[in-house]
C-alpha cells in the first residue's frame, strides 16, 4: 500500500481513530486512552503516509514493520490497523472482551500486530531483531518502533538502544511519545529521564525532536531518517497524553481508565 | 577407560553444519562464545552471529525479532542466565506468540564446579518447564547433543536445550536414531525403573548395573526430552515394573522428578523416589559436588533400595 494522503486528509484519520479509540475503550470499560491518543498522529503518519504495507497481505516478507513496544496503546494500533483495512472497522468493538483477536495488550495472531507485548522495555530488542533479518536477507524494508516515555525507565530499553547502534542498523526508527505522564505521575518526578535526547545521542542514535502531533513535522522527521546511514534514528515526539479530549490532556487518570458514558460522548463531541 | 566427550563442542560443530545446510540459521551470544562455542559459527558466518555483549534480555528480544523475520535463531550464554535473567523476554517476547527461537544453554547445574552457587542453575528446568510451548530437551551425552540440536533447527517452535560443562561419558554411538519426545530405554528390567536425563544418566546405568549384581532387575530409561514428555513410557515403566526413581542434576521441585510423578498419580501410582538437589550448590571440583550433593550412582542405588522397600510393603 503506498498511500499518499493528504494533511487533510490524514488529519481526518485522526479525527476518526480517536473516536474509535474512546468508543472501544469506554465500550470494554477497560484500556489506556491516555497514551494511545498521544501517539495517533504518529502511527497515523506512518501507516498512512511513510510505510510500505499492504493490509491485504499482512505476512508480505518485504513489507516495513511497526513494533509497538508500548502494548498497553494497543487501541491506537487497532484502530489504525482497521482504518487500513487489516480487519473490520466493526471488530474494534471486541475489544477485551472473550473470544476477541483484539487483546487487552498486543499480540500476534491479529492480522497486522507484529509482536506480543505488554511487559514494557521489549520492543526495541525485538524491532532490533527485525532490522538485522532484513539485513541478513538483504531486504529493503524499514523498521519503526514506538515506545512511552516512562518506558525508557526500563534497563532493556538501553540495552537494544547499545546494540541498535553497534550493530549501526540504519533500516530502524524508534519513536518515544514523549508525553511526559506515566502512571504515578510526570515522568520527571517518578524517574527522570533528562537530558533525555542527550542519552540518545551519547548511545550512538541520530536523534530528532519534534512535535509528535504535527504531521509535516513527522513526515519530515520520518523522510529525514531514511537518509541517516550506518546508525539508528530516533525521533523524540513531543506529545500531549490524552490529547484531543480536553479532560483527557495532561491528566494521568487516564493512563489506564476507560471514559464513562457521559464523559464517551462529551469526548465524541468534541472529536465530531 | 570409557570415553567421553564435551555436550558443548558437540552443539558448536553441530551449530556450524547446521549453518552450512540452513542459510536461516543465525546465532547470537552474550559474550561467551568460546565457552558456549557458538564462535565455531562465528567465524564462518560473522555476517549472521550476534554478539550482545553482557545483555541477555537483549539477546532474546533480538532472537525474538530475528524469528519474526524468518530466521532460526541459536540463542546461547550460561544457563543461569536464561532463562533466569530473561524469563520475562522468554514468556512474552517467545513463548507466548509461540516464536521459532531456539534457547541452548551450557554450563547447568552444580558441574559448573569452582564458579560456585552463583553460577550453578538448578531452576533453570523449572523455569524453561513453565513456559508454554516449549520443547525441552536435555541431552545425555556429545551424540544426543547433536541429534537434539538437529531436531531444534528443523522442528519449528521455541526450544530450550540443557548443556552441562564437563565432557560427559559417551552412551550413544554414532548409530544412535535420537527420537524427539521420546524416552529411550537403556536397560529392560522389571522391578524398578531409574529415569534420568543429562548428565545422570551414566550414574543411572552404573547403578542399574551394580543392582542387577545383587539379583535387582532395574529398568533405565534417558528423558532427554522433559517437554513434551512421552507419558506413554511412565505409564508402563509404573505397569511394567511399579516402582520409580527419578535422578536429576537440578532441584526436586519443577524439573524431572515432578513431571514425571504428576503423570504417575495421574495414571498409575506407584512408589517413587527423587534423586536431585534440594539446596544451592558452593564452590567445589564437580565430581565432589555430585558426591556432597547426593548425586551419584550409590546414592541412585540407595532410592532404588528403598523404593522397593515401599513397593513391597
Amino acid at each position: 500500500m503506498s498511500t499518499e494522503k493528504s494533511i487533510p486528509e490524514l488529519q481526518e484519520i485522526a479525527r476518526k481513530i480517536r473516536r474509535n479509540i474512546v468508543t472501544m475503550v469506554a465500550k470494554a470499560a477497560s484500556g489506556h486512552p491516555g497514551g494511545s491518543l498521544s501517539a495517533v498522529e504518529i502511527v497515523t503518519t506512518l501507516y498512512f503516509r511513510i510505510m510500505n504495507h499492504n493490509p491485504a497481505n499482512p505476512e508480505w516478507s518485504d513489507r516495513d514493520r511497526f513494533i509497538l513496544s508500548k502494548g498497553h496503546c494497543s487501541p491506537v494500533l487497532y484502530s489504525v490497523l482497521a482504518e487500513c483495512g487489516y480487519f473490520p472497522v466493526e471488530e474494534l468493538m471486541t475489544f477485551r472482551r472473550i473470544n476477541s483477536r483484539l487483546q487487552g495488550h498486543t499480540h500476534m495472531g491479529l492480522p497486522g500486530v507484529e509482536m506480543s507485548a505488554g511487559s514494557l522495555g521489549q520492543g526495541l530488542s525485538f524491532a532490533v531483531g527485525c532490522a538485522l533479518a532484513g539485513r541478513v536477507d538483504k531486504k529493503p524494508y524499514r523498521v519503526y518502533t514506538l515506545l512511552g516515555d516512562g518506558e525508557c525507565e526500563e534497563g532493556q530499553v538501553w540495552e537494544a538502544a547499545m546494540a541498535a547502534a553497534h550493530f549501526k542498523v540504519d533500516n530502524l526508527v524508534a519513536v518515544v511519545d514523549r508525553n511526559g505522564l506515566q502512571i504515578d505521575g510526570w515522568t520527571k518526578d517518578v524517574m527522570n529521564l533528562e537530558p533525555f535526547p542527550d542519552k540518545w545521542r551519547a548511545y550512538g542514535w541520530h536523534t530528532v525532536e519534534t512535535d509528535g502531533h504535527d504531521f509535516n513535522l513527522l513526515i519530515d522527521a520520518f523522510e529525514h531518517a531514511q537518509a541517516v546511514k550506518r546508525q539508528p534514528t530516533v525521533i523524540i515526539a513531543r506529545t500531549v497524553k490524552g490529547k484531543g479530549v480536553s479532560y483527557m490532556e495532561h491528566n494521568v487518570d487516564f493512563h489506564g481508565k476507560p471514559p464513562n458514558q457521559a464523559q464517551l460522548e462529551i469526548a465524541l463531541k468534541e472529536l465530531a | 577407560m570409557a570415553k567421553t566427550a564435551s555436550l558443548r563442542e558437540a552443539y558448536g560443530r553441530t551449530l556450524l553444519e547446521l549453518g552450512r545446510k540452513y542459510p536461516d540459521i543465525v546465532a547470537l551470544d552474550a559474550d561467551l562464545s568460546h565457552s558456549t562455542m557458538t564462535h565455531f559459527f562465528a567465524s564462518e558466518f560473522p555476517d549472521r552471529f550476534f554478539n550482545c555483549g553482557v545483555a541477555e534480555q537483549n539477546m532474546i528480544g533480538l532472537a525474538a525479532g530475528l524469528a519474526a523475520s524468518g530466521k532460526i535463531p541459536f540463542a546461547s550464554t550460561f544457563a543461569v542466565f536464561a532463562p533466569g535473567r530473561c524469563f520475562d523476554q522468554l514468556r512474552v517476547s517467545v513463548a507466548q506468540p509461540h516464536l521459532n527461537v531456539k534457547i541452548v544453554m551450557t554450563h547447568s547445574g552444580i558441574t559448573v564446579g569452582e564458579d560456585g552457587m552463583s553460577h550453578q542453575a538448578i531452576e533453570d528446568l523449572a523455569l524453561a518447564c513453565s513456559l508454554v510451548g516449549f520443547t525441552v530437551l536435555v541431552p545425555s551425552d556429545a551424540i544426543e547433543t547433536a541429534r537434539a540440536v538437529t531436531a531444534a533447527a528443523t522442528t519449528t517452535g521455541p526450544f530450550y536445550i540443557r548443556l552441562c560443562r564437563p565432557e560427559s561419558l559417551l552412551i550413544h554411538d554414532e548409530s544412535y536414531k535420537f527420537l524427539l519426545g521420546r524416552a529411550e530405554q537403556l536397560r529392560h528390567g522389571t522391578q524398578a525403573t531409574i529415569i534420568a536425563m543429562g548428565l545422570m544418566v551414566a550414574p543411572a546405568l552404573e547403578a542399574a548395573d551394580r543392582l542387577k549384581l545383587d539379583g535387582i532387575d532395574c529398568r533405565v530409561l534417558n528423558m532427554a526430552t522433559l517437554r513434551p514428555l512421552d507419558a506413554q513410557s511412565i505409564v508402563n515403566a509404573a505397569v511394567d515394573t511399579g516402582a520409580i526413581v527419578t535422578v536429576e542434576e537440578h532441584l526436586e521441585h519443577g524439573g524431572l522428578g515432578s513431571s514425571v510423578a504428576q503423570v504417575v498419580v495421574r495414571t498409575r501410582p506407584v512408589p517413587m523416589e527423587f534423586v536431585a538437589l534440594k539446596s544451592y550448590g558452593e564452590s567445589g571440583k564437580p565430581a565432589e559436588l555430585l558426591e556432597k550433593y547426593g548425586l551419584t550412582a550409590k546414592n541412585i542405588e540407595h532410592a532404588v533400595r528403598s523404593v522397593l522397600l515401599r513397593k513391597n510393603t
